[in-house]
């Protein structure tokens, strides 16, 4: 591995210097690629890159807090003029967004630089990165193993060091989960506190931009210029947004809820051990533990598949071979439709088509899509009164670590249930932040979630931020801030 | 057999905003195609809608003055279906909680008031448009537009409530005036502004239970919904007086052959899904927004054409003519504020006034602004008054239509002031008389009707300067003394 | 909660998706085992809650203000699978009319 000093580093500490003069933006820019050049071919993260582009964007970036710093986006973010906006599939090959998503042109007004669009879950439906059209994004820390999904592209490429920013989208769990999965904080803000415009839509009343990054307060950076009302999203909120900047004060006097009926059965002894490491570490820090049982998830799990699937069905209606995207050859406007549609969309997608237009369809409506945004009332206040008695859980972000390539591609359900502890937080609209722990002795990352009322990312960045200072691998010591193990490429 | 039609009409009407209904693209008509377009209403990828108010203030304008009841809260929902100038291959509309319910139009109908009840308003976006059959090269194809895609529509249900096709005739054109008087929609149904289907079925008379109704689509003019429905019920007629059964079917009216045709067959009968938008907020309407605009609607036609008929004594056919626009009540009122006897403004302005805009073709603010309704008031006073004859009068109007100008200026410029001493005229109608024994007479014998000969000819000596009760006069006292 | 092959193809038809023949009973079966998931909702008690909006119902409308920030019709063509000069082309659409 070449010694690129800035590999891992933080991007306010990649800014600073850039500010200084210490190294251009276009260097900031290039660092990552050294670090592709030894990655990228085995972990395929990226979907979408140019170096002619990428340099004209790094000479050209104007001045902010983040003015050279690459990030990653991912494939679903409307990027106008420099990269295709694919979404890991194929009815969208070669499609070049004419707009930039709300969030992108946050991010660029703050000097930041697109290093290159992230490898994904076709339209975001999968939680492994094993449906991109672009074939699978692997895990750096184990090639055999997934980087998780749907962001799995973002996620592995800040894990072994494109750029120590990236973009993600969370319906279910898409940007918490990989992040687990890669050993990077991923979080997905409250619903409405990021922007959608511009996020190719797969469940709109679940899906939010999420961040990743290899320290939290980067995290906290990137959430405060993102963040806020955007008047061509009627679903951001309108107040402004919580400020983060408190973000390493420490948990002293805050409370956990701590579910451990949720783990008692089903996970892996390794997420078992990095919760109970993650408590203690809190609990050290000044954080009080409060024990309570909290509905299973297979009932968020249930809910999210009607409602996500539902919406979905309806957000992809619009990819037909008309205004966009590859047409298939057709006499006759039916063929059209289901000629282009049928061979543009892998068969996950189609799946959740299927399901959702039937739980959508006459006769059924109640019973499976009003049923299930009754449910999610219900789980809504299961939150609700679990917030009432801490400031925040304490959770698992899965119930395993990376699972191998192909090891849940035949049975959806299975697939599915990856996710139970991550839905609840996009049904309820909730913040949660996946906070890396280390490694496990396989040498899998190990991971911890993070969940609190609307509204609570300053509260749980200050955790995770406690969680960062004690993680076991503090001793490689604070100043180089760079906690965590880069994975070894074997 | 006898039946009874039970008619039912669904109505769309394209709001006059200037933005779309959910992007910021301009409304307007016109535009060369694909320009008004953004990627919202293009239905790409990452589009979000956000509502324009100013469509949200029309729907609420238009369900207070009919009397609807507005519900506060108010759920946008989609309507999933696929087809070429659908953006996002649904659309963004009301279902289950519609903005506005109940109400009534009250029509005029051979002399009758009625009033035709409502079930709902409510808002939703239009979609693009699509020509067809069209071809490139060989190959037939279709082509879209989607510079309508996004339009804010109104859409207004009816109670199954008409008999007579000529019942719905009269409910368009008073739905019609009505979108017009609101300055709401343009309204004009050949451009698609105004648009209706009709849904049909027949029964005994009598009876309380529906036969099984039709749909009647593409009628795009009020005689051609009167001409579709008749054909329709007499198609229905004709089928079960022979025993037959109506199919429910969605039929195409070919307004220049006066022919239905069967629009879609069943097998694509549409399941539509609708489930509320998730990318839009609920609609509140609070009570204060509702005053706001209940405090700023104008007196709605109906109501002004009672008041003309009963507090100005006008008769209903004129009160009619006076109230089919805003524009040219609004002038009346004002010709008649100004001094003017209701009657008499009523008749200038049916007559004279409206030739003039009809054979230049004119707009009635055009028309106002080129002869003021003040000016219009002097003008009739100077006539009424004799100071002017009601040819110079003409003349007048003429001019000022032409060219504008102030009656008065004109009246002076030309010398129109009428004559009427008896030293002036006095020759004129001797010279008459004598040019004229044949007719003098006629007179003498006792054919009183060739006096108004006679006066017309010391008119035209006059150039029509002559005030014709003084002509008369003089003509009878020189006839009469005539021995 | 049971979905056969011939429900598979009329949701497909909804959706306009072809799902190859061989496909059909694997997507039946598929599907028909997420539905018997999804039935573990019959055991919550949903007594008084009220389907979830996510959306803060006070958010404010847009005035209309027609903005210059649209696309041109090159910028909204450009994409466009097919075309000619400023129009979409797709296939004739047939209304299906028997006269």
């Amino acid at each position: 591995m070449s010694a690129n000093r800035w590999w891992g580093r933080p991007a306010t500490t990649l800014a600073a210097c850039v500010a200084r003069g210490e190294l251009s933006a276009e260097q900031a820019v290039e660092s990552g690629w050294e670090a592709a050049a030894t990655w990228e071919g085995d972990v395929h993260a990226v979907a979408h890159a140019d170096a002619t582009v990428r340099a004209t964007a790094a000479r050209t970036a104007p001045p902010g807090p983040l003015r050279g710093v690459p990030v990653i986006v991912k494939d679903n973010l409307c990027t106008a003029g420099d990269y295709p906006t694919t979404c890991g599939s194929r009815i969208l090959a070669g499609y070049r967004a004419p707009y930039d998503a709300t969030v992108i042109r946050r991010l660029r007004a703050a000097g930041a630089v697109l290093t290159a669009k992230g490898n994904m879950d076709e339209f975001a439906m999968g939680s492994s990165t094993e449906f991109s059209c672009y074939g699978p994004t692997r895990n750096p820390y184990d090639l055999t193993r997934v980087p998780g999904g749907s962001s799995g592209g973002p996620a592995a490429a800040v894990a072994y060091g494109l750029a120590p920013l990236g973009l993600g989208s969370d319906t279910g769990g898409s940007v918490r989960q990989p992040a687990a999965f890669c050993g990077v904080f991923g979080l997905k803000p409250t619903y409405g506190r990021l922007s959608r415009y511009g996020l190719v839509a797969f469940g709109s009343s679940l899906d939010q931009v999420g961040l990743f990054a290899r320290h939290a307060g980067d995290v906290a950076l990137l959430y405060s210029l993102l963040a806020g009302p955007d008047l061509r999203d009627a679903t951001t909120r309108a107040s402004p947004p919580p400020d983060v900047s408190a973000w390493d004060r420490g948990v002293k006097g805050l409370s956990f809820g701590w579910p451990e009926n949720l783990w008692r059965e089903g996970v892996e002894p390794e997420v078992v051990a990095a919760l109970e490491a993650a408590a203690a570490s809190l609990e050290r820090a000044g954080a009080r533990r409060v024990a309570f049982d909290f509905l299973p998830g297979t009932y968020a799990v249930a809910t999210y598949y009607l409602v996500a699937t539902a919406e979905a069905s309806s957000n992809l209606a619009r990819f037909d071979g008309v205004r966009y995207g590859p047409r298939a050859p057709s006499t006759d406007v039916w063929s059209l439709y289901v000629r282009s549609r049928s061979q543009g969309f892998g068969p996950e997608v189609k799946r959740r088509i299927l399901l959702g237009t039937y739980a959508l369809s006459a006769g059924y409506y109640d019973a499976f899509y009003l049923k299930a945004q009754r449910a999610r009332t219900r789980i809504r206040r299961e939150y609700q009164a679990a917030f009432g008695r801490c400031d925040f859980m304490l959770l698992p972000v899965a119930p395993t670590l990376a699972f191998r390539l192909g090891e849940k591609t035949t049975d959806p359900l299975a697939m599915y249930l990856s996710d139970i502890f991550t839905i609840g937080a996009n049904l309820a609209g909730i913040p949660g932040l996946a906070v890396p722990l280390g490694l496990a002795g396989s040498g899998l990352p190990r991971a911890v979630q993070l969940v609190g009322p609307e509204d609570s990312e300053p509260t749980l960045l200050r955790a995770g931020r406690a969680l960062e200072v004690r993680g076991e691998v503090a001793r490689l010591g604070r100043e180089h801030e760079t906690e965590f193990p880069w994975p070894m490429k074997r | 057999m006898a039946h009874e039609a039970v008619i039912g009409l669904e109505c769309h009407i394209q709001l006059a905003t200037r933005s779309k209904m959910f992007c910021e693209c301009p409304a307007e008509f016109g535009a060369s195609p694909n320009s008004n377009v953004c990627p919202v209403c293009l239905g790409l990828p990452g589009a979000l809608p956000v509502v324009n108010r100013a469509a949200i203030d029309a729907a609420l304008q238009l369900g207070l003055v009919l009397g609807c009841t507005i519900r506060e809260a108010s759920v946008f929902a989609r309507k999933n279906y696929f087809y070429p100038d659908m953006p996002k291959n649904y659309q963004i509309t009301q279902y289950d909680r519609p903005l506005c319910e109940g109400g009534a139009l009250p029509v005029r109908l051979c002399e009758t008031a009625r009033s035709f009840p409502l079930i709902r308003i409510h808002v939703e976006e239009d979609t693009g448009k699509s020509f067809h059959p069209e071809r490139t090269g060989d190959r037939p194809v279709s082509r879209v537009d989607f510079n309508r895609a996004g339009v804010p529509l109104l859409e207004l249900v009816t109670e199954p409530a008409f008999r007579q096709p000529e019942e719905c005739g009269a409910f368009l054109a008073g739905l019609r005036r009505l979108a017009r008087w609101l300055k709401i929609s343009d309204g004009d149904m050949e451009k698609g502004h105004l648009r209706c289907d009709a849904n049909v079925s027949l029964r005994p008379p009598g009876s309380a239970s529906l036969g099984t109704k039709t749909e009647i689509k593409n009628l795009n003019s009020i005689k051609g919904v009167e001409k579709g429905l008749t054909a329709e019920i007499a198609r229905q007629a004709a089928v079960l007086d022979a025993g037959g059964r109506i199919e429910q079917a969605t039929l195409l009216y070919d307004a220049d052959h006066d022919k239905l045709a069967v629009m879609r067959s069943k097998e694509y009968a549409h399941d539509y899904r609708y489930f509320p938008e998730p990318d839009l907020p609920q609609l509140t309407v609070d009570a204060a927004w509702v005053e706001e605009v209940r405090g700023r609607l104008p007196e709605p036609p109906w109501t002004r054409e009672d008041r003309y008929v009963d507090h100005l004594g006008l008769p209903a056919y004129d009160a009619a003519i006076l109230c089919e626009t805003r524009e040219r009540s609004d002038y009346f009122e004002a010709v008649v504020g100004a001094g003017t006897d209701a009657k008499r403004a009523s008749n200038w302005v049916m007559t004279e006034v409206l030739r003039h805009v009809n054979a230049r073709g004119l707009s009635e603010r055009e028309a106002a602004l080129r002869l003021p309704a003040k000016s219009l008031a002097v003008l009739i006073g100077a006539t009424e008054s004799g100071r002017i004859t009601s040819a110079s009068a003409k003349e007048v109007l003429e001019e000022v239509f032409e060219k504008g100008g102030d009656p008065e200026a004109v009246i002076a410029a030309r010398g129109l002031v009428a004559r009427s001493s008896p030293e002036e005229l006095l020759p004129l109608v001797r010279e008459v008389l004598a040019e004229n024994p044949g007719p003098v007479a006629q007179f003498r014998g006792g054919k009183q009707a060739t006096l108004g000969f006679l006066v017309g000819q010391v008119m035209k000596k006059s150039g029509g300067r002559a005030a014709p009760q003084v002509v008369q006069e003089l003509l009878r006292a020189e006839l009469g003394a005539l021995r | 909660m049971s979905i056969d092959r011939d429900e598979v193809r009329r949701i497909a038809d909804l959706a306009r998706l072809e799902i190859a023949g061989g496909d059909v009973d694997r997507m039946a079966k598929e599907l028909s085992a997420v539905l018997d998931f999804v039935a573990a909702l019959n055991e919550l008690d949903l007594a008084d809650c009220e389907p979830t909006s996510m959306v803060p119902a006070a958010a404010s409308l847009r005035d209309d203000e027609p903005d210059g920030r649209r696309l041109t019709s090159e910028a909204a063509l450009a994409a466009a699978p097919e075309r000619e000069r400023d129009f979409f082309l797709v296939p004739p659409v047939v209304e299906n009319v028997n006269p």
